[in-house]
């Protein structure tokens, strides 16, 4: 039953995924200016020297057949601004550095967004839900760009607790992590709550209830599988994003992740390198997607692969 | 506050264990001997006929040693790989004689050959150098570059034996030993890129021959150099390791720089000028730099194609306040548009320096049919996005508007549209900024030349075409200025381009840095750098 369903999800992906590359394709080649423009320009002769070199005076569709063909093979292409680098060595090198960052922000922000969104669910309208809602409202409204450098300044430069910026000993990961995954808290515990929320009016949970237990195991046993759909939901997109993402936090704390690229390659028009990043991206939107599907069959008996 | 005062407090504050963990990490950054250097970007590649930029500049200078260096003081040219060279009559011809003890750091020798070899590579149209131009000045060079000469036999430079090296230019070039600093001309060596093609350049292929060598690697993370135990004069390299550190944001930077991980910064938040120079620690550093901030006038789109009204633009606002108020890194104001003092060229001041010709801008505007500016077209000031240009180009607008009643729109583009519309003289009035490629008036002056590709402008003037071309022939160095002053004077006379100010290098240096001097070319071998203090 889910092998079939499987199949037939990756079946649609096929088209979609060809979709997305012609699209991006085309984009980024139709936009203004080229990945050989510079301040100081090169003679014509030079330029074709270059163009040359990556091919790129062959005729558009030629070189779009050819990026397939080699995409076929695995090969993302040579990038553009990084001479001599292939778009497969810097996605391999910067991947492994944003999976981690995100895997640890997203700990972080499950953490503190579970727990925030039960304690606030179980005792509603009180201070236990005000102070830790309220929190939750300036995490959502406050940019990672001023979260970032006040810790910074509160615990590296004022305390000398923490370092200031890198990616080398542990105790790099800690501020970086928590900037990246505060904002993601703020959402996780607001989604609790009001999962938790709807849970608690089920007429189940008033028989679980009434039958004696104790608040803790109705909320553990009877509610948590129910309540939690909404978090588990927004945990697919919100790790793809949380990987691919997480530009600012990697500037500010100088992290050799894969959000930079994102950006700047755009701005470069590093060709190779915006088609290699969004067809990352997109990849990891579906396998999270699918991911949180399965998960979803599995807590939710109403939802079935069909 | 010391860094022992400091954890003074962390034992009182925090668990034993981040504390053990920080004093770790705090070691760590501060090996003895190893300089800690923030580099701004990530290089595009360490292959020095690739590359184009200032932070690849920064890594290979140090790391290759060229056919004569830089003095960091004069930056008068000083044996590096050539201990000697003679300069004929003519001046077109030099033989260097090379030093045999010079060696690659895979303990082979540097030859002729290898000079041969190297700029033979950067012209080859195949190498698709953006920087092959560098070598147009020696004989042939642009033809071969072009595919027109395939012979590369007949190019300008040839190995009369292995220690002697001949180079024939195509004219008298008063620059060239100030040129062969450029990592364009550096030498590579032919074993090694041959072996490993494109993979020559990384740290488990990469040799060199300056005072470090490639030992570690990471993509956006750090470049590490050590010291080169073949290089010939090693008893004068005081560092054992160099790492460049790609900190783009400058934020980040200043603060690594505070927690003592860095020792200098590439550049300075605009905004924390004002703080650190009223610091008193003697860690600011401010020098000019050869650099030119301006903005191009479309001389073919109305009403910039009146003379009249493009010298009102340039009288009519007030230089000094943009380099106080919104600058504010010690800029000079500039008054032409060489910067001052480029290969000893120093331009006359023919620009106000301050608001003090706006009675004449006003008069000139007038003149054009203008006055008060009534019945101008609008014109669009472009910029690429930033917050820096932007701040300019608000002050900009502003005097113009209060000081001649002009009104001016801005339009910000991101960067590559930026380029775009200024290559299809898509613009009105287009903000610019020109860093020299070598120490001479020329790097700047050429530019306006009606056929070449940097000339934004679409500016034509067979005169001072002339002039720069009797320049480039000029055997005579005081005939050359003067013909550059003449260029200059018609070049502020037609005024195709408003100078703004010349750019200053404005960073944060340790003071445990020695050995480290100011000059405007930004050339900071660290070969003769060594660190002092406690650490």
């Amino acid at each position: 039953m889910i092998l079939k369903y499987l199949l037939k999800r990756i079946a649609v992906l096929v088209p979609v995924f060809l979709f997305v590359v012609t699209v991006v394709f085309f984009m980024i080649r139709f936009a203004p200016g080229g990945p050989f423009d510079s301040e100081k320009r090169v003679s014509p002769e030079i330029m074709k020297n270059l163009q040359a070199k990556y091919h790129m005076d062959e005729p558009l569709y030629k070189q779009y057949f050819r990026y397939l063909g080699d995409l076929a093979q695995g090969d993302l292409g040579p990038s553009f601004k990084h001479a001599n680098r292939s778009v497969n060595e810097i996605i391999f090198e910067a991947l492994p550095v944003s999976a981690e960052l995100g895997l640890i922000s997203l700990t972080w922000a499950l953490l503190i967004g579970l727990a925030a969104g039960l304690v606030a669910s179980m005792r509603p309208n009180t201070w236990l839900d005000y102070i830790p809602m309220s929190f939750s409202l300036i995490g959502i409204s406050l940019p990672t760009f001023v979260i970032g450098p006040v810790l910074v300044l509160v615990f590296a430069l004022w305390n000398d607790w923490l370092p200031v910026a890198g990616w080398n000993s542990w105790q790099d990961r800690i501020l970086p992590s928590l900037t990246l995954g505060m904002a993601y808290a703020a959402y996780i515990s607001r989604l609790t709550r009001g999962g938790m929320m709807e849970i608690r009016s089920q007429d189940f949970m008033r028989t679980a209830k009434m039958k004696g237990l104790s608040e803790m195991q109705v909320v553990v046993r009877h509610g948590l599988k129910g309540g939690l759909l909404p978090v588990i939901s927004y945990l697919g997109p919100a790790l793809a994003g949380i990987i691919t993402g997480a530009l600012v936090t990697e500037s500010i704390f100088h992290i050799p992740g894969l959000g930079r690229f994102f950006v700047e390659s755009a701005v470069n028009r590093d060709y190779t390198v915006v088609m290699g990043t969004a067809l990352l991206y997109f990849a990891l939107i579906f396998f999270c997607n699918l991911l949180v599907d399965i998960v979803y069959a599995f807590l939710d008996p109403r939802v079935r692969y069909e | 506050m010391t860094r022992e005062k400091k954890q003074n407090k962390t034992w009182r504050g925090l668990s034993a264990l981040l504390v053990a963990a920080n004093v770790m990490v705090a070691t760590a950054s501060f090996a003895a001997g190893t300089f800690n250097f923030g580099n701004g970007a990530e290089p595009k590649d360490l292959d020095p006929h690739i590359v184009t930029g200032v932070p690849e500049h920064h890594i290979l200078l140090n790391m290759f040693e060229p056919l004569v260096a830089m003095d960091p003081k004069t930056l008068a040219p000083i044996p590096g790989v050539a201990t000697s060279w003679k300069v004929s009559k003519d001046l077109k011809t030099y033989t260097f004689t090379l030093r045999k003890d010079a060696k690659w750091s895979n303990g082979e020798a540097i030859t002729a050959a290898d000079f041969v070899y190297s700029w033979t590579r950067l012209l080859t149209p195949a190498t698709a150098a953006e920087y092959a131009y560098q070598a147009y000045y020696m004989k042939n060079g642009k033809a071969f570059n072009e595919g027109k000469l395939k012979d590369a036999s007949q190019l300008g430079f040839k190995a009369i034996d292995p220690y002697t090296l001949e180079v024939q230019l195509e004219a008298p070039t008063p620059f060239f030993l100030g040129l062969l600093n450029h990592h364009s001309l550096y030498p590579v060596p032919k074993s090694v890129v041959e072996k490993h093609g494109s993979r020559w350049t990384r740290p488990e292929n990469m040799v060199s021959n300056g005072a470090f060598i490639l030992d570690k690697w990471e993509m956006n993370k750090v470049i590490s150099l050590k010291k080169n135990e073949t290089y010939w004069d090693k008893t004068k390299v005081s560092l054992d390791r160099v790492n460049f550190h790609p900190v783009e944001k400058q934020d980040t930077e200043e603060k690594l720089f505070r927690s003592k991980e860095l020792h200098t910064t590439n550049e300075l938040p605009l905004e924390k000028i004002p703080f650190w120079q009223a610091d008193k620690s003697g860690v600011y550093q401010q020098s000019p730099y050869l650099g030119i901030y301006h903005y191009w006038l479309n001389v073919g789109k109305a009403p910039l194609d009146n003379k009249l009204v493009r010298q009102a633009l340039n009288l009519g606002f007030d230089r000094e306040r943009i380099v106080k108020y919104v600058t504010r890194g010690g800029q000079e104001p500039a008054q032409g548009f060489t910067p001052p003092g480029a290969g000893g060229f120093f331009p006359k001041a023919r620009l106000p320096k301050d608001g003090s010709s706006i009675a004449k801008a006003k008069e000139l505007l007038a003149k054009a049919g203008y006055p008060g500016g009534k019945g101008l077209p609008k014109i669009e000031l472009l910029y690429n996005t930033s917050d820096a240009h932007k701040k300019i180009a608000e002050a900009m607008q502003q005097m113009w508007k209060t000081n001649l009643g002009i009104d001016v729109v801005l339009v910000n583009q991101e960067w590559k549209v930026y380029l775009d519309s200024q290559t299809q003289k898509n613009y009105m009035v287009s903000r610019a900024g020109w860093i020299g490629d070598y120490n001479d008036a020329n790097t700047f002056l050429d530019m306006f030349m009606s056929d070449n590709g940097n000339n934004k402008a679409g500016f034509k003037n067979a005169k001072y075409d002339e002039l720069l071309t009797k320049a480039a022939n000029e055997k005579n160095a005081k005939k050359r200025l003067e013909f550059f002053q003449e260029a200059e004077g018609i070049l502020m006379e037609e005024l195709p381009t408003i100078p703004i100010y010349v750019y200053t290098r404005v960073y944060l240096k340790s003071k445990d840095v020695q050995g480290w001097y100011p000059n405007i070319l930004d050339y900071h071998p660290l070969k003769y750098v060594s660190l002092t203090g406690a650490k």
